[in-house]
């Protein structure tokens, strides 16, 4: 009997949702199979619920203080950490990619620019101030000023078509900003998703200033819109029915509403300052001047 | 110190003469129409409702109630008025015409002035030094972005939006149109304004001014009527944004009906903010503060002081001062250059603050009012504290929008941050202390667009304005108003 | 005539804390000024506070160049206001140096008008305690009702309260039944801050009045300080029941701006101090503003000085 020697047989990821820094099955223990069109099942990937949802804002709002109340040059060098993992890890997420269905070049792109994304944002978290806060000259003796502050918790629906890059290029203004969130990743490409949660992991963001949910867009864009500890809603690439789903809800209790549409995340034009401030309010503070 | 026994007289032998502002030079017409495409034109079903004087009960003018239709002729100019001549003007030249407006408004203030107090009941110390001024002051600073607003959007090129529909309330009527009306005509849109249904005629004399400074025809028109003219506005396809000002309530069902739209929406709603006292305040100007606070143009301010936090071991002697600084309030004729607080602006108004009084007593609120004389006829409400509430207490919770204060006490600064930001609304906060420090650890902390430290209700065309949470979307005022004004691309 | 002091015997001095005493913020004091200064005083209103404020003036010479028929023919100014015009009241005090006292006294004998005198090395203060406390004692010696003194500046400005507390009580004793107003010279002082403390002072070691100013410092009275003095006062009645005076001093010139101190005094501590037992104008022009405004609400047509008597 001639000896085979047998090919060696990987080891399959688990993926999960991340929330408040670990990585929880969904508790209603549901899932979806990735699979390609004639292949075996790539992954199961955990179809979250409303709960989790809900846990993944307690999380996320519990997180918001200390993040909040950290130095812009703090968020800075965390979301730099995050961009130095996913630069060691570029193979893996091109990899997994692929693995989705993108093609090889594209991938390969697309953790690139994910990459200078993390590292475009994490230079703004201690700069956006200056670029939008004002010194208001006052008509009366007072010391007038208006400066940025983070909205509060982010609910983001990320991008369906650009499973990393349209993630991160949502992700990074909120958090450079201050904000915690909780991100539903694209249903057809959430793999990335879930991987860059590792990536957050092993970088410096504290536990629940990002979530990560994996799941049915349909099931949780209703969730995200009406939850009324959630500050601010985005959405990556809102259609017009789902628009208009989103603002009904958001008006519960005066939701922002972000609504990103018809964007290439690939271009240079899809980074800038104003995505940050798309989720900062603005507090205008007086004093007298006297003696 | 203690509660202070003996007590001040302040009904004294010495009194203040009538000292009433003359009417004389106020023109008011028997009839308003609308004012669409720079005439004023009669409404379609010729309705009209008509507008009384809250201090007297008798009706100042008709005005017209501009129906669906009407809206729809408003918007057409507007939107014609874009295409033909306001966007195609030279920015400088939008500027112009706004620092026409300005002067033209400081020309006609006192005329300006009575009008409102006429129309809404407010003092007219405060229509004459606020209300009139600083509308004319946002006239004349945003007159000056007209042309600069390259400078405003690093990196960004700003266009306007197109037709704005302006929604505003009945509290600051002039004030709310100026906020309004000349950050969007800086940027080169061009705007169908409704003004309230109980305070239209000082909207209305500034439809007159913009014919009179020659402004071209339908870059601004009014439209005056009650909550459906509103519905018409926000609902017409011709309109690309709503900028509203008003309650919660209203907002909530515009930002529903803006849903799906593609409109761009600005919302400045209600608020109910903390005003915290803390034991090393200077407490004589914190007194001052806190009566400025709530007790500004009859408590009818979004932004009002109307929970008071004293820290303990200075609550006795604050509220004591307080009493004391309230029995010195007059309250009484709006026109009256003497009267603090003027009439509740309309007996809707006084009707729901009543209950408010109703609801603090039977929560157990031990209720204050000053011991000042009112009018026979008008609506009149003497300024209020309720002390002895909490949190839980819907006096606490909830918009009152009237001379109504609440207080309860507090032991440390956690417990005043916590107490103030637990609330929904987000719109303004006050705090007073000596220590700079502390200054600035409260007023980061506090979740609220505004924040007054040791003073109150300060108001200026360069300072942003708007709320966190519930009390809003978006900033009027200063550079960030023009946010509201312009797309960037 | 001398006044009887209205410090009670059962009163004893007693250094107060003056940490303890409130914090005060000027521009929240400057817009308080405004609103009073907004108050529109109309027709019979304004009649009636004029001739108040006629009344609550202590009619004020202090130069050097001071002589007998000086201060003579100012006291007959205080007895003789205007007496074409029927009905107005006389002037509170003539106030003037310890050496025109017997002068004052003999000019106004047999009218109720106050003589009041500075001392205690006026304006400066920069003499031994001895020397003031015998200026004191010589001024009412010679028949001054009232004790116009001011505080040792320097030594409030090095923090040492309890030499100037102490000063003050030693010259209250050393009035006698004389009144004592107590001059900050809030000039000096610098800021609202400190006027506060100094009234606070002033009062707990026993002045019957609290004064801004000797009229030789620049800037004399405000309204912003008068308003934090005026506030110190009501605090130390609600604390004490004691009703302290209150004199602005110097720059007063005008009728429209005594209205405007009426206003403030009216609506800050009420009924029982509109009167010249509790508020004084250190002045000596205002008096022919005054009379020129009540002559104008009487007649209707504006004024001129030339009809008014200067002394």
């Amino acid at each position: 009997m001639a000896r085979q020697k047998a090919a060696r047989v990987p080891v399959a990821k688990t993926y999960k949702l991340y929330i408040d820094g670990k990585f929880p099955r969904s508790e209603s223990g549901r899932y979806y199979p990735l699979q390609r069109a004639k292949g075996p099942v790539i992954a199961n990937v955990c179809r979250a619920s409303r709960k989790d949802f809900r846990d993944a804002v307690v999380a996320a709002r519990g997180a918001l203080g200390a993040w909040a109340g950290s130095s812009g040059y703090l968020r800075g060098q965390v979301l730099y950490r995050a961009a130095e993992m996913l630069e060691g890890r570029a193979a893996q997420f091109a990899a997994e990619l692929v693995l989705q269905g993108v093609a090889k070049a594209r991938a390969a792109a697309e953790v690139m620019a994910a990459i200078d994304r993390l590292v475009y944002y994490a230079g703004w978290a201690d700069k956006y101030q200056q670029v939008f806060s004002t010194v208001n000259p006052v008509a009366s003796p007072h010391f007038n000023f208006s400066v940025l502050e983070p909205t509060g918790v982010v609910a983001i629906i990320a991008p369906e078509k650009s499973g990393l890059l349209g993630l991160v290029s949502n992700v990074a203004p909120a958090v450079a900003g201050g904000n915690s969130c909780v991100v539903l990743a694209s249903q057809s490409l959430p793999l990335s998703a879930i991987s860059f949660a590792e990536v957050l992991q092993a970088s410096d963001f504290p536990a629940g200033v990002i979530n990560v949910l994996t799941g049915f867009r349909d099931e949780l864009t209703e969730p995200f819109a009406s939850h009324m500890d959630v500050n601010a809603i985005v959405c990556g690439d809102a259609d017009a029915k789902s628009s208009r789903r989103i603002q009904e809800l958001a008006a519960d209790n005066i939701k922002r509403v972000v609504l990103r549409g018809g964007q290439d995340w690939n271009a240079a034009v899809a980074q800038h300052p104003y995505a940050i401030r798309d989720t900062q309010e603005t507090k205008t503070t007086w004093h007298p001047i006297g003696g | 110190m203690a509660i202070p026994e003996p007590k001040l007289r302040f009904d004294t032998d010495w009194k203040y003469a009538p000292a009433p502002e003359s009417t004389e030079h106020a023109r008011i017409d028997r009839q308003y129409e609308l004012f669409i495409g720079g005439q004023f034109v009669a409404p379609r079903a010729r309705k009209y409702f008509d507008s009384i004087n809250p201090a007297n009960e008798k009706v100042l003018a008709r005005v017209a109630r501009a129906d669906r239709q009407d809206v729809d002729r408003a918007v057409t100019a507007a939107r014609q008025a874009h295409a033909r001549s306001w966007s195609k003007l030279a920015p400088a030249a939008r500027g112009k015409y706004l620092y026409r407006i300005a002067r033209m408004l400081q020309e006609r203030a006192r005329e300006f002035a009575v009008i409102e107090s006429l129309d809404g009941g407010k003092p007219i110390r405060e229509s004459r030094d606020v209300d009139v001024p600083l509308a004319a002051a946002h006239f004349f600073y945003y007159a000056g972005w007209a042309d600069k607003l390259e400078y405003a959007f690093p990196g960004r090129r700003a266009s306007p939006l197109g037709v704005a529909g302006q929604i505003i309330p009945w509290n600051f009527p002039l004030l709310m149109a100026a906020w309004k009306i000349a950050p969007a005509l800086a940027c080169g849109n061009t705007v169908v304004l409704k003004p309230a249904e109980t305070t239209p005629l000082t909207a209305l004399k500034l439809a007159e001014l913009m014919r009179d400074v020659d402004l071209p025809p339908g870059v601004v028109n009014v439209v005056t009527g009650a909550g459906d003219t509103g519905a018409a506005l926000v609902d017409h396809p011709g309109v690309d944004k709503i900028a509203f000002t008003g309650s919660t309530e209203i907002g909530r069902l515009i930002m529903r009906r803006l849903a799906g739209t593609g409109k761009h929406y600005t919302l400045e709603l209600g608020g109910k903010a903390a005003n915290i006292v803390f034991a090393d305040a200077a407490i004589d100007q914190a007194v001052e503060g806190i009566v400025n606070g709530i007790f500004f143009n009859q408590g009818h301010v979004c932004c009002a002081g109307s929970r008071l936090l004293v820290q303990e071991s200075v609550a006795a002697e604050v509220i004591a001062k307080l009493k004391e600084r309230m029995e010195t309030l007059i309250v009484g004729d709006p026109l009256d250059k003497n009267t603090d607080i003027g009439a509740i602006n309309s007996a809707a108004q006084l009707e729901k603050i009543e209950q408010y009084l109703a609801i603090g007593k039977a929560e157990g609120g031990e209720l204050y009012q000053s011991s000042c004389p009112l009018p026979d006829t008008g609506y009149w409400c003497r300024p209020t504290l309720f002390s002895g509430v909490a949190q839980s207490n819907r006096v606490v919770q909830e918009e009152i929008f009237g001379p109504v204060l609440s207080i309860q006490t507090f032991r440390s600064f956690e417990e005043a941050l916590d107490k103030a930001n637990n609330t929904p609304y987000g719109l303004s906060g006050g705090v007073w202390t000596d220590k700079g420090a502390k200054i600035f650890k409260m007023t980061r902390s506090l979740r609220a667009g505004v924040v007054w430290a040791n003073t109150f209700n300060k108001f200026d065309p360069s300072a942003p304005f708007g709320g966190y949470k519930e009390s809003g979307v978006g900033r009027e005022g200063g550079l960030h108003g023009l946010d509201a004004y312009v797309e960037l691309r | 005539m001398a006044t009887v002091s209205a410090v009670p015997a059962s009163f004893t001095p007693a250094m107060p804390a003056l940490e303890r005493v409130p914090r005060v913020d000027q521009v929240g004091v400057e817009e308080r000024v405004a609103r009073f200064c907004s108050r529109s005083i109309k027709k019979e209103s304004k009649v009636q506070a004029l001739k108040l404020a006629l009344s609550m003036i202590d009619l004020t010479t202090l130069e050097g160049q001071d002589t007998h028929g000086k201060v003579t023919q100012l006291c007959q100014k205080a007895i003789h206001v205007h007496d074409s015009m029927p009905g107005l009241p006389h002037v509170a005090a003539v106030c003037v140096y310890p050496t025109m006292v017997a002068v004052a006294r003999r000019a106004l004998a047999g009218h109720d008008i106050k003589v009041a005198s500075v001392a205690t090395a006026f304006p400066s203060g920069m003499a031994p305690l001895a020397v003031k406390l015998e200026e004191t004692r010589i001024a009412v010696g010679e028949g001054a009702d009232e004790v116009d003194m001011v505080i040792s500046r320097g030594a409030f400005l090095e923090g040492k309260y309890a030499l100037v507390f102490d000063e003050i009580v030693a010259v209250k004793e050393a009035c006698g039944p004389a009144h004592l107003k107590v001059i900050l010279e809030t000039g000096e002082l610098g800021t609202l801050d400190r006027v506060r403390r100094a009234s606070v002072l002033a009062m707990h070691a026993g002045a019957d009045f609290i004064k801004t100013s000797t009229g030789k410092v620049q800037p004399a009275a405000t309204l912003p300080v008068t308003l934090v003095m005026l506030q110190a006062i009501r605090d130390y009645y609600h604390e004490t029941g004691r009703r302290v005076g209150m004199k602005p001093a110097g720059g007063i010139a005008r009728a429209k701006l005594a209205l405007q101190y009426l206003v403030m005094l009216r609506e800050t501590l009420g009924q029982d101090w509109l009167t010249p037992e509790l508020f004084r104008f250190g002045a000596s022009s205002l008096v022919n503003d005054i009379l020129m405004q009540l002559e104008k609400q009487a007649t209707g047509a504006y004024q001129s000085a030339d009809y008014f008597s200067r002394d």
